[in-house]
């Protein structure tokens, strides 16, 4: 207990137009391997706006978007991101969507509700590699954490408080795990819900807790999307535990669902 | 602009507020389900996956795109091995855009659902809340821009640690 704590070593770069915030502790925060790792995590996330950029025209995403090529052309990355996508609004009966309304009224193929996490979560396997090293890893507010040993305190998580994105709402302590968070408090309404085409209603933010980084960003957008129906949604999904704020300021905790004994 | 991060910082301190410590909501609805749990994830269909087998993906002749317009072009993937299991993508294309996309085959996260269930740590919830007096080591919030970032807690926070 009388442990001498230093504060984590920390980083940031902009990569996809976000902040990519990392924390280190332990052996390897600020030494040739830590770099290493860092600049490994960075060319991951550069690679994924490369192929998945609906921002860039040549981007495989695009082309593939304008059916000038089929997705055995592209990556394996992009069936394996349209399948994640597809999964995911299979599950929330809709809400969530790989497609959007283009400006005709057309579908556009715009997978960058599933790309975030994903991609996160692969440049997160460039930092489980340093050995003795704890960290947690941020793009934009979506982050991943790992700690290795029981006995370590565990990251201490913010969730911003989207009617005052200077104050958080609540502290969510995370040994290993990812920590999404879904709202139209920095860039206004860009989610919609996909069945109606327009943003939620009732819902100021919802944040997702789960293993994977994918799934916690994907289920805080469908979550989100569905606006007052969002932590009914989130409860039927086992083990997720999460937070909504409404739009009036409330909350509610979703708790995950312990399997029995 | 650190300097006006910082005072951010030191005026959401003054509103600190007690913590008020959530436990033990759980509402019905989520004890229900905890007897259900298999089927609520159960593929609804087009795949044949489940836990962590898998059987070849035989794509599903639902017919997705054919039929409704001769235009209508379905072109099927290779089947890929992903970290969460194999995955096969079939997508549609109708006059130049993408109508459709579905997978015969996709991954199935349940094992990786389940993890978290001995991680997940009660979420301390409080009116207002400051960064520094919290301890807290990183934000998680609505996306965050790179033009955002220099107003945002989280760059309070990377600052601190430079």
């Amino acid at each position: 207990m009388s442990a001498v704590v230093r504060p984590p070593a920390r980083r940031v770069e902009h990569v996809m137009g976000m902040p990519i915030s990392l924390a280190l502790r332990g052996r390897h925060t600020d030494d040739t391997a830590a770099r290493a790792a860092w600049e490994a995590a960075l060319a991951v996330l550069r690679e994924a706006d490369r192929v998945f950029s609906t921002y860039r025209p040549d981007s495989c995403i695009s082309r593939l978007g304008r059916g000038e090529i089929g997705p055995e052309d592209c990556p394996p990355e992009v069936a394996e991101v349209l399948a994640l996508g597809a999964a995911a609004e299979r599950r929330s009966g809709g809400a969530f969507a790989v497609h959007r309304p283009g400006p005709d009224g057309a579908a556009v193929l715009d997978p960058s509700g599933v790309v975030k996490g994903w991609a996160v979560e692969r440049a997160a396997a460039a930092l489980e590699a340093l050995p003795e090293t704890d960290f947690c890893l941020s793009a934009g507010g979506d982050l991943t954490c790992r700690t290795l040993h029981d006995d370590a305190a565990p990251w201490r998580i913010g969730i911003e408080d989207p009617a005052d994105p200077r104050r958080l709402t609540a502290v969510v302590p995370v040994r290993t795990g990812a920590v999404a968070t879904s709202g139209a408090a920095h860039r206004g309404a860009h989610v919609v819900d996909a069945r109606t085409g327009r943003p939620p209603a009732g819902v100021a933010s919802v944040t997702v807790l789960a293993a994977s980084l994918t799934w916690a960003d994907i289920d805080a957008t469908a979550a989100y999307a569905q606006g007052p129906d969002a932590a009914r949604w989130l409860e039927t999904l086992p083990g997720r535990s999460g937070l909504v704020v409404w739009a009036d300021g409330s909350t509610t905790v979703v708790e995950p669902v312990l399997p029995a004994g | 602009m650190v300097t006006a991060v910082r005072r951010i910082v030191l005026w959401a301190m003054s509103t600190l507020t007690a913590l008020v410590l959530v436990l033990g909501y759980h509402t019905s609805t989520s004890s229900q389900m905890a007897s259900v749990e298999s089927s609520v994830l159960a593929p609804v269909s087009g795949s044949t996956s489940s836990g962590s087998g898998s059987s070849s993906g035989t794509p599903s002749s639902s017919g997705t795109g054919d039929g409704t317009s001769a235009a209508a072009v379905t072109v099927t993937g290779d089947r890929v091995q992903t970290r969460w299991g194999p995955v096969q993508v079939q997508v549609t294309v109708q006059a130049g855009e993408i109508t459709d996309v579905s997978v015969p085959q996709y991954p199935d996260d349940n094992g990786r659902d389940r993890q978290i269930n001995a991680r997940a740590l009660p979420i301390l919830v409080s009116e207002t809340l400051d960064a520094q007096d919290a301890g807290i080591d990183m934000v998680s919030g609505a996306t965050v821009t790179s033009e955002g970032y220099v107003e945002s807690l989280q760059s309070a926070l990377d600052e601190a640690g430079l």
